[in-house]
């Protein structure tokens, strides 16, 4: 179709080519052309974190940005997070803290703490309140999501110093 | 046949342990496939038309043009919005658009012409005399109780008034209150809907839903086909909360179009749609009158209450009220109200909340009436009998909760008498409590078990995880059962392909799937012992398996686990096992208690309202596993906190219009918001020995009532109506 175009971008490391109309958001590029549905939709207009990603570092939601505006961008999704088999310090605390029920807010609560701690490796219990404050969990875990968070915080401050 | 009980607590090596959920990996990578994450070669995507007005008549349904927008392949009119038909609420679906992609499917719906006649429109559910004057009244029900029945030569009625009259003129204090909860929505993060394929002459749909075991027949029923012929899978769901247990009529409208088409469906409600049409929560209101005696022990009780569960009128029901603290003496009445928007849903713990909410608050006032403490005057009702509850011991165990509740919220170093407390500026603080009860009797359970020579162990069962943990719960199980680590363990639920298990509703399930897996656990067992005692040359009965071995009891002769079963041969043990709901059983019971207390701020100013502390202790009979049964109690505390504080539908008086149905303006609870929690699980022996019991909804009951009646501690002014708003806390104080 006339007017699509061809966005280059890196995914997880990965460099990527995809095939998009203009008016298509990142996230339904993402979910539906590439089959990353690990980034969830929630509301479609930036009000519950579901769809964050990191572009270039910086956490988005990815309803909110066209998936042209993410050419040449480095994205991190959570199906990026894990090394492998292996969970990384976020990732393993929220299984570990029960910081996750039903699940479908867990990726953008995931991928918007690797941008806190990207930010402040040792953040206090507000700095982590304020910082999440955008991801909506209906379930709800938040309590645990705070315990989770300072634990993986902790525990990648260990892993550091040693 | 075995006998069919749970080991000591002592005896115990997974059940009773913190484990952590079996989906965890899944959900925490993104590699878990929700039913909106399923995306099926060469399909089309569904997008709804809603009716735009909340009350109409359908003068003209044109689908001509979008049927001819680029990328549409079939467009469906719902029989519901055939031209004449009155719609009675907004967002009800009229048409959908199948397409190539979302982009034309929306495009199509854009081109449908639609024509109505606007209708007279009510919604408001909370003015009763409006409601009366519109003729949206309708008779709820009631039940008179009085402890002196009439003579002879009385009219019963004018002995009801009478005797109602004396025992409030009798009585030490009366309150009389206005209470009220609104209608909230379920709010799925996840929403409504499905993909669907049809696969020689079968359908499979992958559904978001509650009940995959129940759901099969829903299609099957609308479709003209047999349930066999259907197979539904939800292998992860985004939230439900009682509004999923059927295909709908879109997920029907997914598979006639699909069928039609000769292509998969995905269907799912768009943000707005899922808030006006796919569940809500009956509202309710309450006029009350209640006298007690000079220790605050209700003498009587005099209510009506109304409320909406939608355009059939419905509302909360009259049997739950007044809610757990009920004297003797009591009169209540219901009247519903019939109004423009969606037919309620079960909302965790049906009835409940709103009962809670409208009646303890009356509680808490009378213990601001006599000056006495709120703590005091629940235990007097208590201790003389004032409770209504289906746990067998209520009285004893609430007092005990609510000792240990106390401890934790450090209830005495806390309390002053209502509107008494010492300022810091604006800012005052208060404490509330509440108490709930709720059944959570197991659900009907099939399951099939199979171990395996090479010594494994797989179970299937059409059950499914909300995210509460099912996995995890059989896993436990049937590890305990046979010694053997979690992880030696594979479980399989979501199809209803596997023997059919009840739905996920009434805190029903734990109590199932324990009672399938455990019965067939045991039975399978049974036919190892017998294999392995001729093995080892003893008597089944010595045998025990535990540690990956069975073994003689109370001695080193064992065998290991994996040696035990290849003697069975070349072939697995199959074991089939069934549970029926009612079914006497020492594995699961009914009946819960449960305190809450919530210590909160409120600023007199702003009228803002935070919650420092808030505290469950919460008995559920034996627990399997503390981690995903305390977060079931955190969640719904923190639900709890958004719809004491924050969360409503908001309808417009004169177009009916849900206006705030995104999550925009919907406002719900954020990190910030929820304070400090604490989770008490309530497990003593007594308890532990009824068995599992499901505690998904009693947890979601007693916060609005709890952080309505610490606000009112810390004003010493009644803020009515529950979301506890800064304007309806301002206008409170302004009344008062």
């Amino acid at each position: 179709m006339s007017g699509k175009r061809v966005v280059t971008l890196t995914i997880n490391g990965d460099q990527t080519e995809v095939l998009c109309e203009p008016r298509q958001t990142l996230l339904e590029v993402l979910r539906n052309n590439l089959d990353f549905t690990g980034t969830k939709e929630g509301c479609s207009n930036g009000n519950c974190g579901a769809c964050t990603v990191l572009m270039d570092g910086r956490p988005v939601v990815s309803c909110l940005v066209l998936a042209v505006e993410a050419e040449g961008a480095e994205l991190r999704t959570i199906e990026g997070v894990a090394c492998g088999s292996h969970l990384d310090e976020v990732q393993s605390a929220f299984l570990e803290g029960a910081a996750l029920q039903c699940g479908i807010c867990t990726p953008g609560f995931i991928v918007q703490t690797e941008a806190l701690l990207a930010e402040n490796p040792n953040p206090s219990e507000d700095d982590i309140r304020f910082y999440l404050a955008g991801n909506l969990c209906r379930c709800t875990g938040y309590d645990k999501i705070v315990r989770a968070v300072q634990a993986a915080a902790e525990k990648r401050q260990v892993a550091r110093s040693v | 046949m075995a006998e069919y009980t749970w080991p000591s607590r002592e005896a115990t090596a997974v059940i009773g342990k913190e484990v952590d959920r079996l989906d965890g990996m899944a959900k925490a990578t993104g590699a878990a496939k929700y039913t909106y994450d399923v995306n099926l070669k060469n399909q089309l995507i569904a997008v709804a038309l809603g009716c735009p007005h909340a009350h109409c008549k359908i003068t003209k349904l044109d689908v001509s043009a979008a049927e001819k927008t680029p990328g549409v392949v079939a467009v469906h009119i719902f029989e519901h919005a055939a031209v004449g038909r009155e719609v009675e609420w907004e967002g009800e679906l009229l048409a959908v658009v199948a397409a190539e992609s979302e982009a034309a499917a929306k495009a199509g719906v854009a081109a449908i012409k639609l024509e109505y006649d606007e209708l007279p429109v009510f919604v408001d559910d909370e003015d009763l005399a409006a409601a009366e004057k519109a003729g949206r009244t309708g008779k709820g029900g009631g039940k008179t109780e009085l402890e002196r029945e009439p003579g002879d030569d009385d009219d019963e009625d004018e002995f009801v008034e009478k005797e109602i009259a004396r025992l409030l003129k009798e009585s030490k204090y009366v309150v009389e209150g206005y209470y009220g909860i609104d209608a909230i929505t379920h709010c799925c993060l996840e929403p409504h809907g499905s993909t669907v394929e049809w696969k020689d002459g079968k359908l499979l749909a992958y559904l978001s839903t509650q009940n995959v075991s129940g759901t099969d027949e829903g299609f099957a029923n609308d479709l003209g086909i047999t349930s066999s012929d259907v197979e539904v899978k939800c292998d992860y769901i985004g939230g439900g909360f009682g509004s999923k247990f059927a295909p709908d009529y879109w997920g029907v409208a997914a598979a006639k179009i699909s069928k039609e088409t000769g292509r998969p469906i995905k269907f799912l409600l768009s943000r707005d749609q899922e808030l006006k049409i796919a569940g809500n929560r009956p509202s309710g209101y309450i006029n009350v009158k209640i006298g007690a005696d000079e220790n605050g022990v209700l003498t009587v009780w005099d209510s009506v209450h109304w409320g909406t569960a939608g355009y059939k009128g419905g509302g909360v029901s009259q049997t739950v009220m007044p809610y757990v603290i009920r004297p003797k003496n009591y009169r209540r009445i219901a009247t519903t109200v019939a109004t423009n928007t969606a037919q309620s849903r079960a909302w965790r713990a049906p009835n409940h909340p709103q009962a809670c909410a409208m009646s303890q608050t009356a509680i808490d006032d009378m213990a601001a009436k006599m000056g006495a403490n709120s703590y005091d005057v629940f235990a007097a009702n208590l201790r003389a009998g004032n409770v209504d509850s289906q746990h067998p011991d209520a009285a004893n165990v609430y007092l005990a909760e609510m000792e240990r509740c106390a401890e934790l919220i450090d209830w005495k170093a806390n309390w002053h008498p209502h509107g008494k407390g010492k300022a810091k500026g604006s800012i005052v603080d208060g404490l509330g409590m509440a108490l709930h009860t709720w059944g959570g009797t197991a659900n009907n359970s099939d399951c099939r078990l199979k171990v395996s020579p090479d010594g494994s162990v797989e179970a299937f069962c059409g059950s499914q995880d909300l995210g509460t943990g099912t996995r995890t719960v059989i896993a436990q199980v049937l590890a305990e059962t046979f010694g053997l680590g979690i992880d030696q363990v594979r479980v399989n639920i979501g199809s209803s392909k596997y023997p059919a298990s009840g739905a996920s509703g009434g805190s029903t399930t734990v109590g199932g799937v324990c009672e399938s897996h455990r019965r067939a656990g045991l039975d399978a067992l049974d036919k190892l012992f017998e294999l392995a005692a001729k093995e080892l040359g003893v008597d089944a009965a010595s045998l025990e398996a535990v540690g990956g071995k069975i073994r003689v009891k109370g001695s080193d002769k064992s065998i290991a686990w994996k040696k035990a079963c290849t003697l069975l041969g070349m072939k697995p043990l199959e074991i089939n096992a069934s549970y029926k709901r009612g079914d006497v059983s020492t594995l699961s019971s009914s009946g819960v208690c449960g305190v809450q207390m919530a210590h909160v701020e409120v600023d007199k100013e702003t009228g803002v309202i935070k919650v420092k502390k808030f505290v469950a202790v919460q008995d559920q009979g034996l627990v399997i596993n503390p981690k995903t049964c305390k977060s079931q109690i955190y969640g719904a505390m923190i639900m709890g906190i958004a719809a004491a504080l924050y969360e409503r539908r908001i309808t417009d008086p004169k177009s009916g219009a849900f206006v705030n149905a995104e999550l925009a303006d919907y406002k719900l609870a954020r990190l910030g918001d929820i304070g400090e929690l604490v989770v008490d699980l309530y497990e003593p022996e007594s308890e532990r020995q009824r068995g599992v019991i499901g505690n998904g909804e009693p947890p979601a009951i007693s916060p609005k009532a709890a952080i309505a009646n610490a606000v009112a501690n810390a004003l010493g002014v009644r803020v009515p109506v529950v979301p506890l708003t800064p304007k309806r806390v301002l206008d409170a104080l302004a009344k008062a």
